[in-house]
């Protein structure tokens, strides 16, 4: 029984991981652009697709397809900012963006739809179905690579943020955004990059997601609100709340579900967020965390 | 234009609505009509609150959803009658959804902006997953409503006509709204918060009436919309395509504006029937609805009725 409970913490941290990491995208665009981005579900999806249709066409490993998915959801982020993002007037940004996002993810789902149909599909490759005895647990080799995979990439978000003057001109634009600009900063190309970057990492989260999951065009919605409740959990715009959220969540959701059922897991996970925020207001990890970083 | 101009207007207007179903009594066409107004009603709720106060909720299904079991549960229970009768319960389901707006809006109300989306959006799952497993909402198998005996004309004709009495009453409850002292504390919340409850707005109180009043007419279309079905499932009932439909109907016609969101799911959820029609896959609909959506925010980002109206004001402004 114990062990069980301690399986569900190991399976818990290793998917919170790649959730973290997809929330981390999530968040960064909130923090540099104070935009929800609700496309980020599908785009999760549309990775898992991207990646699926190369290892089937192309014969090429999951995690070789990150090659090419990578750069196009950057291209594609990149895209959306540009034609839809920068357009927004500034004081309506928060709620207008929510409702184009929405409209992007409701168009990527219906051409996803009309491509792959409605029928559930997962990723296949010889680590997916296999396991290792480790620690006395037995665990699927695709948790493990996709845990490294997504602390490779947070460490190099981490990296890019702290050691290059792309990330202080990035940190700078989330401090303040009429400072930056004065210092000489120029905001608009930070954002395109920013949204770039937060769109892009929904490729290898897709990836992973899309081997340890079956899933459809639908499948979006989930993910969403899922991301939604780790974001702002964790505080809208904090990097690190939104690690130590979708640990937390994925953690929580996976000990409900071995000691009451998995259905009620999925409750437990929204009922959380609502608790939390009836008691605290602005998430686990506020604003004046946020800032600081 | 002059009040008497304006009323003939809307004479017209309601009267075409009214005679609508008489000519074209086709049941295909009477029943795209049908879903139109059920959708012009929520689209016109929504705006009430979220068009007003410049809060988006993307959790209304939860209302529209509870309408419809409500109708379906207690119709059961009380053994109502198919027919009239079962119309009766229409109200009650709106009282409901407004109940479960107070704890729903308090809880999420005390969020900033962002946040308040996101916590609508977890709420809407809650009721989603209580409605698949819940006992009393019959699981994922749902729920039957009563199935009147009436021919297939009639059948969508009543239907089409107790909605457009809950759109008329609807409209002008938004209309005064609009005009009051209320609706204009609403737009000081929506312009700055801060200011209108330095200026002595009472904004808690203020923002969480507007959201149980918007949630009332959308829990009666929900009942109406089960009862026009016969059946009703949770996906349907609770569905996350709702929440949106709503706020871009609202959006694409105008937000905060009477006519917008009316004229929004006029030709938003009546493209949307057409194209369900003719493509019965229905995924062509959503890449249709999405760019049309995004080609709106592009060329008339404050929506079609303001921004046409800012058109031919400018156009007089230059003659």
């Amino acid at each position: 029984m114990g062990s069980q409970y301690a399986k569900a913490v190991v399976d818990g941290v290793l998917t919170g991981g790649v959730y973290a990491l997809m929330a981390a995208g999530l968040t960064l665009i909130f923090g540099v652009m104070d935009i929800i981005n609700i496309a980020q579900g599908i785009m999760v999806v549309l990775g898992a697709y991207l990646s699926y249709s190369l290892a089937v066409h192309a014969g090429l490993d999951p995690f070789l397809t990150l090659v090419v998915t990578i750069p196009a959801l950057f291209l594609l982020g990149v895209a959306v900012e540009w034609l839809f993002m920068r357009r927004i007037p500034e004081q309506e940004r928060t709620s207008m963006s929510i409702l184009v996002t929405y409209a992007v993810a409701i168009v990527i789902e219906g051409v996803l739809t009309e491509v792959y149909g409605v029928d559930y599909v997962q990723l296949h490759a010889s680590y997916v179905d296999r396991s290792v005895h480790l620690l006395g647990f037995y665990l699927p080799y695709i948790y493990l690579y996709g845990f490294a995979l997504a602390v490779v990439l947070l460490g190099l978000i981490y990296a890019g943020l702290y050691l290059t003057r792309f990330g202080q001109a990035l940190r700078a634009a989330l401090q303040d955004r009429r400072a930056a600009e004065l210092v000489g900063i120029d905001v608009d190309f930070v954002r395109t990059i920013t949204f770039g970057v937060g769109i892009a990492v929904t490729a290898a989260g897709g990836m992973v997601f899309g081997a340890t999951n079956s899933f459809n065009p639908n499948s979006g919605y989930d993910l969403i609100s899922r991301l939604l409740t780790i974001v702002v959990l964790g505080g809208l715009g904090s990097i690190s709340g939104a690690l130590v959220a979708a640990l937390f969540m994925l953690v929580l959701e996976d000990v409900v579900a071995v000691a009451w059922s998995p259905t009620w897991s999925t409750f437990v996970f929204f009922a959380v967020l609502v608790i939390v925020l009836t008691i605290r207001p602005v998430g686990l990890f506020g604003r004046a965390a946020t800032r600081a970083q | 234009m002059n009040v008497i101009a304006r009323l003939t207007g809307i004479a017209i207007v309601v009267a075409g609505f009214v005679a609508f179903p008489l000519v074209f009594s086709n049941p295909t066409t009477t029943s795209i009509a049908f879903f139109t107004l059920v959708f012009m009603v929520a689209a016109t709720a929504w705006n009430v609150f979220s068009g007003l106060s410049g809060y988006i909720a993307l959790g209304h299904a939860v209302f529209f959803g509870s309408g419809a079991y409500v109708l379906a549960i207690t119709a059961e229970k009380w053994h109502v009658a198919a027919g009239w009768s079962a119309f009766e319960l229409v109200p009650l389901a709106g009282l409901v959804a407004g109940l479960i707006a107070i704890p729903f809006g308090f809880v999420a109300l005390r969020t900033r902006r962002h946040t308040f989306v996101v916590i609508t959006i977890a709420i809407f799952f809650i009721f989603q997953l209580l409605a698949f497993n819940l006992s009393i909402t019959g699981g994922s198998s749902g729920l039957q409503t009563p199935t009147p005996l009436w021919t297939a004309v009639g059948y969508n004709q009543r239907f089409y006509y107790v909605v457009l009495a809950i759109l008329v009453l609807t409209v002008a409850f938004a209309w005064f709204v609009r005009r009051s002292r209320f609706g204009l504390q609403l737009l000081a919340i929506r312009d700055d918060e801060e200011r209108a409850l330095g200026l002595g707005v009472r904004t808690r109180r203020v923002k969480l009436t507007a959201f149980v009043l918007s949630a009332v007419p959308t829990g009666m279309v929900g009942a109406v919309w089960a009862y026009f079905l016969g059946q009703i499932f949770p996906q349907f009932a609770f569905d996350p395509l709702f929440d949106v439909t709503v706020a871009l109907m609202a959006f694409f016609g105008g937000l905060g504006t009477i006519v917008g969101p009316l004229l929004g799911a006029l030709v938003l959820e009546a493209l949307q029937q057409e194209f369900t029609l003719r493509f019965s896959a229905g995924s062509v609909y959503l890449v249709v609805y999405g760019a049309l959506f995004l080609a709106v925010v592009l060329l008339l980002p404050r929506g079609v009725v303001p921004s046409l109206a800012s058109l031919v004001r400018r156009a007089r402004w230059a003659r």
